[in-house]
This record gives structure tokens, sequence and C-alpha cells, in this order.
């Protein structure tokens, strides 16, 4: 199973990116405009500004409205969004810009570099911390001319093109934020885009309202005149309502993985778990280093190869994602298939726990851990039980204390945890999304920081050396060498390469084509008749 | 009742209302203080990435970084003056969200609640006049059945049944979005999605009507002023409905008060599993994104609500029974 799954995977990963129109071509079906796209949007974010909030579904409604300057094909490849060409220099310092002609925003005025300039040296850089980490590094950001835009960079940093997808710096309109609190700004409220379609209404509680953009500079599109999200706060529900076609499609979390195998029994069904190679979410037990014994790497190794990832993906997840083979997700770049934690022994944990000096006592029991199960769902919930089984099995205790996202956010931010579960996205490039969770001098009072405490200065100075080298063949080495220094410490248990299940009915054509899954404008998705 | 007496009545009630209510945002301000967690964390933890700035930032904007007793006395301030404060995560003021959502939830609760109490007195009446036959084990086992079991499978049960299954109704939601209502059409169409979820909140309810209708009325037809009205030749609907139902209407009334108070804020299950716009649903995401302001003014509106309720169940006790006196 998991091998024809990867082969699978890599077969996908490899196909051209426009494959679903071509084949739709192929059937003879050519794009048909009109109709309303419903989907649904779990959990209901408080904002749709992208940039004021970046939770999952804002980052996955907000691109039907923002745009970006590129986007990214399933292997990571920049392809033109608002940036019709751009050049990087062989120094790797001076990016050039070059904008598509003829883009207007929501509310008529035309968008220019100006606006680019804006929303990277003042608009993210205030609210985003992503943003600010990697904008920090601009010297000097310009608009040469209304139509293109020059930054240079204080150092060479070659992830950068990865930071101007919508999801990561959505170009916002100067003349709407200037000068204003960007958070209170009354168009966060009202907002205004360059996308495909214009945002209409929102009724809290029920549903998010977007048309057709008329004046959208792709001409012939967008195909669809209506996008609908509906608000459905219940799991069975949301199931119900994609079985009964009142929605079209589901995404990220808003179907179980249980459910997933009778979704896949529906002929009128497509169940797509691609479209999510940019953010390639890692899970993984986190692990404080500051409660003993998981200061020993040796009780890390030995918890690691007690956990059957196979069990875990095939069982709990029905095949929805893939195990992990160490702290950098296949998906992303400079993933070394040497770099392996050790594989599934019960028998060698347990000599392994034997030999550090943990003995059981007369319970059998080595010693006991608190555990936070993650409160973000029910599928959350059987993974922290399968733990607790898998742990008992080397006579460690898992005692799990249950919680909500409010308090497991401030636990783990402050610290106050031995044991939970976390995944946390690697956005394509391990200097963007990998390195924060393991290098010293990241260790801060913050969720998604190194809040386990892992502290290796030959790790250190490797996540250094990578992220600035220019060149990609110096970044590859030292993220193998980082990666085999990893796999043998285990500073976190990884678990599962994660996926998200895109759920459809199969007359919704184009709606995987990129790295960002349901991420992206659709301004080229259609409803076959 | 003496009508000179009301207006006396009504202010007394008001004052203590007043306190009241003012004792029961203090305890909930500083109970939701009291959760671990806060709003800014919560983001953070929802945002995929963060630092301290970031939490610096927002703790500022929503005030967090003001000593809790500072934050509870701009909070009152705010309250005495009709001000429920601003909700920062979602950039509105509390009373606007709050008032988005309460036509929804009084909508549903109300037609629930209508459906209970008529349905359930009826039901009761029924029993009660056939005590012993097939009707009234039948009646007993139904309003049994719904008081035992829990609000959410039978709201599946139903979508089950008459969404999937038959594919008369909508499974979800208030209004068929996308499309353009009007007049006539537009009612209809509320009404079909309201259907299901009034019925699922209705039924509980009206298994509680019911027995307590039964109960009371097998308990008044007893009594001594039933048999004279017999005695005297009354005609037996006129009995039941003039002597024995308007008798044993008291505890019903008394029960109607405490639900009538609870509308607002009773029907959080239903709301999530139809996805109703709800109240409901609105103060359980605050609860979960420790949202303080529209937490805090949630439990703000259903405090009133229950005061409101329990004076009007005091004066409807004097309408229905006139032996009973208003009293401070």
């Amino acid at each position: 199973m998991a091998v024809s799954r990867r082969g699978f995977m890599a077969a996908a990963a490899s196909a051209p990116v426009l494959m679903t129109v071509q084949e739709a071509m192929a059937q003879g079906v050519a794009p048909r405009r009109g109709g309303t796209l419903q989907m649904m949007l779990t959990p209901e974010p408080p904002v749709l500004q992208i940039g004021v909030n970046q939770q999952g579904p804002t980052l996955a409604a907000a691109p039907k409205i923002f745009q970006g300057l590129l986007t990214f094909s399933p292997t990571l490849e920049p392809q033109p969004v608002l940036a019709k060409s751009w050049t990087v220099s062989p120094d790797g310092k001076e990016y050039v810009f070059n904008l598509q002609e003829n883009v207007k925003w929501h509310d008529g005025q035309p968008f220019t570099a100006d606006d680019v300039v804006f929303s990277i040296m003042k608009f993210h850089m205030e609210l985003s911390p992503r943003a600010r980490a990697i904008f920090s590094l601009i010297e000097t950001c310009e608009a040469k001319d209304p139509l293109t835009v020059r930054i240079v960079l204080k150092q060479a940093f070659q992830p950068f093109l990865l930071m101007f997808d919508a999801t990561a710096a959505a170009i916002v309109a100067k003349h709407l934020f200037d000068g204003q609190d960007y958070r209170t700004a009354p168009a966060v409220q009202r907002l205004v885009g360059t996308g495909p379609f214009k945002f209409t209404e929102w009724q809290r509680g029920n549903f998010v309202r977007m048309d057709r953009n008329e004046n959208y500079w792709k001409p012939g599109q967008p195909y669809l005149d209506t996008i609908i999200y509906r608000i459905i706060p219940d799991s069975q529900s949301r199931r119900l309502a994609l079985e009964s076609g009142q929605v079209l499609l589901s995404q990220a979390s808003d179907i179980e993985p249980f459910d997933i195998p009778q979704l896949r029994q529906r002929p009128n069904l497509e169940v797509d778990t691609k479209g999510w190679e940019y953010f390639s979410p890692l899970s993984w037990i986190e692990l404080n280093h500051r409660v003993k014994p998981l200061d020993d790497a040796r009780v890390r190794r030995a918890m690691s190869m007690a956990i059957d990832r196979n069990f875990i993906v095939n069982r709990l997840w029905f095949g929805v994602g893939k195990p992990a083979t160490g702290p950098v997700a296949s998906t992303t770049r400079f993933f070394d298939a040497n770099a392996k934690i050790a594989a599934f022994n019960v028998q060698q944990a347990n000599a392994l726990l034997d030999q550090a000096g943990y003995p059981r006592n007369a319970q059998g029991v080595r010693f006991t851990l608190k555990h936070i199960p993650l409160p973000y769902g029910e599928i959350w919930t059987r993974l922290s039980e399968y733990l607790r089984q898998a742990m008992r099995n080397v006579g460690i205790a898992l005692e799990l204390e249950s919680t909500d996202a409010g308090s497991w956010a401030r636990r783990v931010g402050n610290w106050e945890y031995e044991t939970t579960i976390n995944f946390v996205y690697q956005f394509g490039d391990p200097t963007l999304g990998v390195e924060r969770t393991y290098v010293s001098t990241n260790i801060q009072k913050v969720t998604f920081t190194n809040t386990g405490g892992y502290a290796n200065p030959q790790v250190d100075a490797l996540f250094q050396q990578a992220r600035a080298a220019a060149a990609a063949a110096d970044r590859a080495r030292a993220f193998s060498e980082v990666q085999k220094i990893l796999v043998e410490d285990v500073p976190q248990i990884w678990l599962m390469e994660l996926s998200f299940p895109t759920v459809y009915d199969k007359k919704v054509r184009n709606v995987i084509t990129t790295g960002l899954g349901v991420s992206k404008s659709f301004d080229d998705v259609f409803i076959a008749g | 009742m003496d009508p000179s007496r009301l207006p006396g009545f009504l202010l007394r009630r008001g004052v203590k209302a007043a306190i009241v209510i003012l004792a029961i945002v203090v305890c909930n301000f500083l109970l939701i203080h009291a959760a671990p967690g806060d709003p800014a964390s919560v983001i953070a933890g929802q945002s995929g990435a963060a630092d301290e700035r970031f939490l610096a930032q927002l703790r500022r904007q929503f005030g967090l970084d003001q000593p809790l007793h500072v934050q509870l006395w701009i909070y009152l301030k705010g309250v005495l003056t009709l001000d429920l404060g601003f909700s920062h995560r979602q950039q509105l003021p509390v009373w606007t969200l709050i008032r988005e959502r309460l036509p929804a939830t009084l909508l549903l609760t109300g037609a629930a609640f209508a459906f209970a109490v008529a349905a359930g007195v009826t039901l009761g009446t029924l029993a009660a006049r056939r005590v012993g036959t097939w009707a009234d084990s039948i009646i007993t086992v139904i309003a049994l059945t719904f008081y035992a079991t829990p609000l959410f499978w039978v709201g599946l049960m139903l979508v089950l049944f008459f969404s999937v299954w038959l594919e008369w109704l909508p499974s979800f939601g208030m209004a068929t979005v996308g499309v353009e209502l009007h007049g006539i059409d537009a009612v209809l169409d509320v009404a079909k999605h309201l259907l299901l979820p009034a019925l699922t909140l209705g039924l509980f309810y009206l298994a509680v009507y019911a027995r307590l209708t039964r109960a009371t009325m097998l308990e008044v037809a007893d009594q001594d002023f039933v048999k004279t009205a017999r005695a005297k030749g009354v005609p037996e609907g006129q009995v039941v409905r003039r002597h024995i139902l308007r008798n044993a209407l008291l505890p019903v009334i008394t029960f109607a008060g405490i639900q009538a108070g609870q509308l607002i804020g009773g029907s959080i299950l239903v709301e999530t599993v139809f996805a109703w716009p709800g109240i409901g649903r609105l103060a359980f995401d605050a609860l979960l994104a420790r949202d303080y302001a529209v937490l805090l003014g949630v439990f703000f509106c259903t405090s009133v609500m229950v005061v409101g309720f329990n004076l009007v169940t005091d004066l409807l006790y004097a309408v229905v029974d006139p032996r009973v006196e208003v009293e401070g």
C-alpha cells in the first residue's frame, strides 16, 4: 500500500502542471462559463483580509480575491500571476519583477508597482511574522516604473521567490491602507483585491459570497459566476452536505479522514490528496526537552522506534498522507531520501531504553509522561490514543490531558507541556519552514518556534550555512548533513507528512492544478454541464 | 391583582434585576479571564507562524496589556452605557455581531418553543383524558423517547430521513444561498430550512410539557371543585378547559418561563448540527477563540432575557390565577 502510494505521488509530482486542463480538453470538455460553486469554510475565519489573518481557512478563501506576484507548481517551480516575468541576478541579490498590464483593483483603481512596494515593505512587514523574518533581508525595494519592481537583498537568499505566493505575501491596495492602522482599516471589512472574484457578502455563521470580477485581467476568465462558502460547524453535517450535493467541494479538514473511505465509493465524487506540496505540513510528537528524560537522545529514538507509522497512515488516516521519514517532508525542496529515522521495532526500542538506564518497575512502567492531544478534531484524539498504546508497549505511560485550542496554544507557547502533537507547514524550503523548529537561536515562548528547546551547535551552524549560501548545490549539501544529524538525534518525533483530501463532484474541473491546492484563485475552475 | 400596585412592583423588580445583571457581568468577566489562554495566543496558534512582536502587538490592541481590574472597569463602564465593546478578533462591534445573529436564534427557538408548548400541552391533555388507554401509553412512550434521546442524534436522524433519503428538505443553513427569492418564496424557503431544526429542538421540550401537563391534570381532576362542576352538569369539554386545564397550567407556565429565558443560549447543539447561523454558535466559537468581548456580550443578553422572562412569568401567574398576588 505504502509503496504504490509513493509511486502515485511521484508520478503526480512530475506530471505537467495543467494536466487537468489537458485531460478535460482530451475528453472534449471545453471550459463552460457560468454557475455557482458552493464550498465550505471550516472553521469560520474572523477576518478574510489576508495578512491581517493568516489562518488556514483565510488562506484557502482569500486567494480568490487577492493575488500574489507568483504561484507555485506541484514541484514548486514559480509561475507568473501578477508578475508577468522576473529576473534574478547571478549573485542572487537582485530581483526584478515585470508586472501584468491592465490590472485593476476591484474598486476600479489601477494596480501599479507602488502597490507591490507598499505590500512588501509596509503591509506585510508590519503584520506578518513570517514575511517580516524574510523581508527584513531587503535592502531596497523600489518601483522603477509603474510596471517594474526592483528588489535588492542585503545578502543572497535562495528561497526568496517562495515568499511571493498570495498566501505568503498577497498584494494589497496601497490607496486603501496607507497611513491607517492596517488591522482596523475599513478595507478589512470590504475586501478589495485584483483577483477573479469580488467579495460581495458575508453573513457571519452562515456564508461568504464572492462574485465574478467582470474586469479581471485574464480575458474570458473566471468561468464561474459565483463562489459561495457555507459555514457548517459539524463534521457529519458537512459530510451529508457533500453527499447530498448541496455543496460541490470540500477542502482541508472539512471532512474527517475516517469518512474518506465511504466517500471514495461514491461514483460522482473525486477524492484528491494532492495540492499540499507548498505547505507540506509535517506532524510530530512535540517533546519538551526541559522535561527529563526527554533530553536523552536514546529515549527519543526509542520512542520513535515504538511507533508504527504505517498503522497511523493506513488505519487512522485511511491512506491520506504518508509516513514521515525525517524532519523534511518529501515534497519540500532539499529532502534527502537517504536520511531516514530508524524503522519501527518494539524489541529494539525496549532494548535501547534498558541500555539507557530506565528499567521497568513492578507495573512494567519505566516512566510517565503527560500528553496533550491536539484539540483540532476527533482524528487527533484517536492519534493520541494510539500513541498511548504504542508507548505502553515499551513501558512508557502516556497520560492524556484534554484541552481546547486556546489552552493548547498558550501552554505550548509557554513551554508548559511535556509532550503534545503539533503539525507545522514547511513552505517549500527547509530554511522557511523547518529551520525554525530546531535552531537554538529560535527558542522562544511563542508557538511554532523551537518551543521544545532543542540545542545543537552543529545543527545551528548547518542551517545557517544553508540559509546564507547562494548556490542550490551548497545548500543541498548542508541540508543533507543536517538531516542526517537530526534523524539520529530525533529532537521531535516525526509522524506523518499530512495531506488533506479535497473531495469534489466530478463535474467541477481544474480544482487542483498547483502546489497550493485549493489556495489558488479558481479563475480556471469551471463546472462542466 | 390590584393594578395600582403594578408600577411599584415593576420599579422594585427593575432595581433588583439591574443589581443581579451587574453581578452576573462581573462574575462572567472574572470567570472568562480565569480560563487559560488569551485571544492573542489563539491567533498565534492558528497563524502557523508568530514572533514576540506579533503577540505583543495583538495584546496591546486587544487591551490585554492592562491590569485585570482596569480591564474590568473599562468593560463595566461600557456596559452601563449599553456599549458591549469591540471584538478585536473580528474587527466589529460586539453589538453588531449579536444583532446579526439574534433574529436567526429567536426564529429557531421561538418556533421550537411555540411548537413544544402547543403540541406538548395538547398531547398532555389528551393523555390525561384517556389515562390508562392505549392512546395514553403511546403518548407517554413517545414523550419519554424524545426526552431521553440526545438532541444531536435526533437531528442527524431527521436529516438522514428527510434530506438524504427523501430529499424533501435541506439539511443545513437558514435559506438557499445564491438564488434571488422574493416575497412568499423567500418565506417558504426559510420555513423549509426551519422545519427540521425547530422540530429537533421542539421535540425535547414537547416531551417535558406533555408529561408535566398530564401529571398536573390528573392531580387537579381529582379535586372537589371538579366533582362539583361535573355534579352541577357542566359539559365535559368545558370542565376540562375551564376547571382542570386552567388550574393545571401553573407549573407549565413556570417551566415555560424558565425555558423562554434560555431561548438565546439553549440551542448551541441544534445550531451546530444544522449550521443555523444563530447566537449559540457565536458564543461557542467566541469561547474557543477566547473572544472575551463577544462572549461577555452574549452572556449579558442571555442574563437580561432570563431576568426579563422571570418578571413576565410572575405577571402571567396573576393573570391565570387571580388568587396570586404580585409582590416585589
